[in-house]
């Protein structure tokens, strides 16, 4: 019976790891769908982590721009931003495009959740009623 | 019986692994040792005096750009070096800012080698400016343009340039930002030849440049020893 031992215990770990895997893919809730939207339309610029690039692109991780701008951030999204502003005490003056594709009020809740809650980021979480409302006040709710 | 017909499935599989293991550590192994290839089209002449015919590779064509500080840059700007190319435009709303984080990662790699260049061409030259290069060199953290240059010069020089480069560019009204273009980064030895060419989009390609580009710097200065 001894041999037989650890041929089990190798099959035991395998087993366990595939529960562990399919575990892991049960979680599809919507901090998922605001990290696979964060990594489709603003990872390229804004970096995997959050990190920005040099003074080119500011920073989202641990950004003061995020509490100091928070009725502002559904339409930043939106509609894209320009001109000069400062993210930490450093200037940044570039262009952030519009959302290259339509993005409904519930997608942005989603992108604007994960942001305020990655990278060490704590900050208080959006409900689309709030979001709708504070795109609404920039003309470009679509109510969804 | 089950046990050891067991065990000897186990040592097969751990064999198969160990091998392809074995495997990949092999065709890892040539590219310390190995030259890197030539790419692009060649051409073969055959010699007038019947001897072996000569093989032309692709070369990167005589261009005049300007860079950042207002200079003008030739090939000549990289006689003796080997340099990495790209194109880009400062407004660029899709792939640059990553392509450009990538190809700063080169650079922090081999900005201690005077041997080692980088031109960034912008595919927008009428929004691209000298004074915007110059800014969005120095916001990249580029102060000045002795190893990095961004480079403009009228469309057309651009455009063609670029096809040489093996970078796909074109006006295109219909993607973000007016033009679409491809993240490549060509690695050019100092005889204009291409010696690699990368994705710039993709950590991995990058790696494999930051991995290659001393090989060619070896072969450089073999042919440097060989031409005293
Ligand atoms: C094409 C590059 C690009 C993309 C894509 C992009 N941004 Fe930006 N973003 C910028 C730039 C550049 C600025 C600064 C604009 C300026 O200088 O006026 C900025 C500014 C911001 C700011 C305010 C400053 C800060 O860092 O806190 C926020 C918030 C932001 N972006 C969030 C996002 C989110 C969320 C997405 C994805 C939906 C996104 N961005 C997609 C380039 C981009």
């Amino acid at each position: 019976m001894k041999p037989l031992k650890q041929p089990v215990w190798y099959l035991r770990g395998l087993a366990l790891l595939g529960v562990a895997v399919s575990v892991g893919s049960c979680f599809s809730n919507r901090q998922n769908e605001g990290a696979t939207l964060y990594a489709s339309h603003c990872s390229n610029c804004h970096g995997a982590q959050g990190e920005g690039l040099k003074r080119l692109i500011p920073p989202l991780a641990g950004a003061d721009y995020l509490t100091k701008n928070r009725n502002g951030l559904a339409c930043l999204v939106r509609k894209g931003l320009q001109g000069p502003l400062i993210v930490n005490g450093v200037d940044y003056n570039q262009v952030m495009p519009a959302a290259d594709s339509h993005l409904t009020d519930s997608q942005i809740t989603n992108i604007l959740n994960f942001v305020q809650t990655s990278w060490g980021n704590q900050g208080e979480i959006f409900t689309i009623r709030e979001v709708t409302e504070q795109l609404r006040a920039c003309g470009a709710s679509d109510g969804q | 019986m089950i046990s050891s017909s067991f065990r000897h499935a186990l040592s097969v599989a751990l064999l198969t692994v160990a091998g392809a293991l074995a495997f990949s550590s092999c065709s890892d192994k040539p590219d310390t040792a190995q030259t890197l290839p030539f790419i692009g089209e060649r051409d073969v002449r055959p010699r007038a005096d019947g001897g072996p015919a000569d093989t032309i590779f692709a070369a990167i064509p005589s261009f005049t750009l300007t860079n950042q500080d207002g200079q003008t840059i030739t090939n000549q700007t990289f006689a003796g070096k080997v340099y990495v190319a790209d194109f880009f435009f400062a407004t660029c709303p899709s792939i640059c800012p990553k392509m450009q984080s990538e190809l700063l990662r080169v650079y922090e790699q081999f900005k201690g080698n005077p041997q080692v260049s980088f031109l960034s061409h912008t595919i927008d030259p009428a929004h691209d400016s000298i004074p915007v290069l110059r800014d969005y060199a120095q916001r990249l953290g580029i102060q000045d343009a002795s190893r990095w240059h961004f480079a403009t010069a009228p469309h057309d020089t651009i455009f063609s340039l670029a096809s040489r480069y093996m970078t796909a560019a074109q006006k295109d009204s219909g993607v973000p930002g007016g033009y679409a273009h491809s993240g490549t980064f060509a690695l050019i030895d100092s005889d204009r030849h291409i010696r690699g060419v990368y994705d710039g989009m993709v950590k991995e390609e990058v790696d494999r440049l930051i991995k290659e580009l001393p090989i060619l710097l070896q072969e450089e200065a073999a042919k440097q020893k060989k031409a005293q």
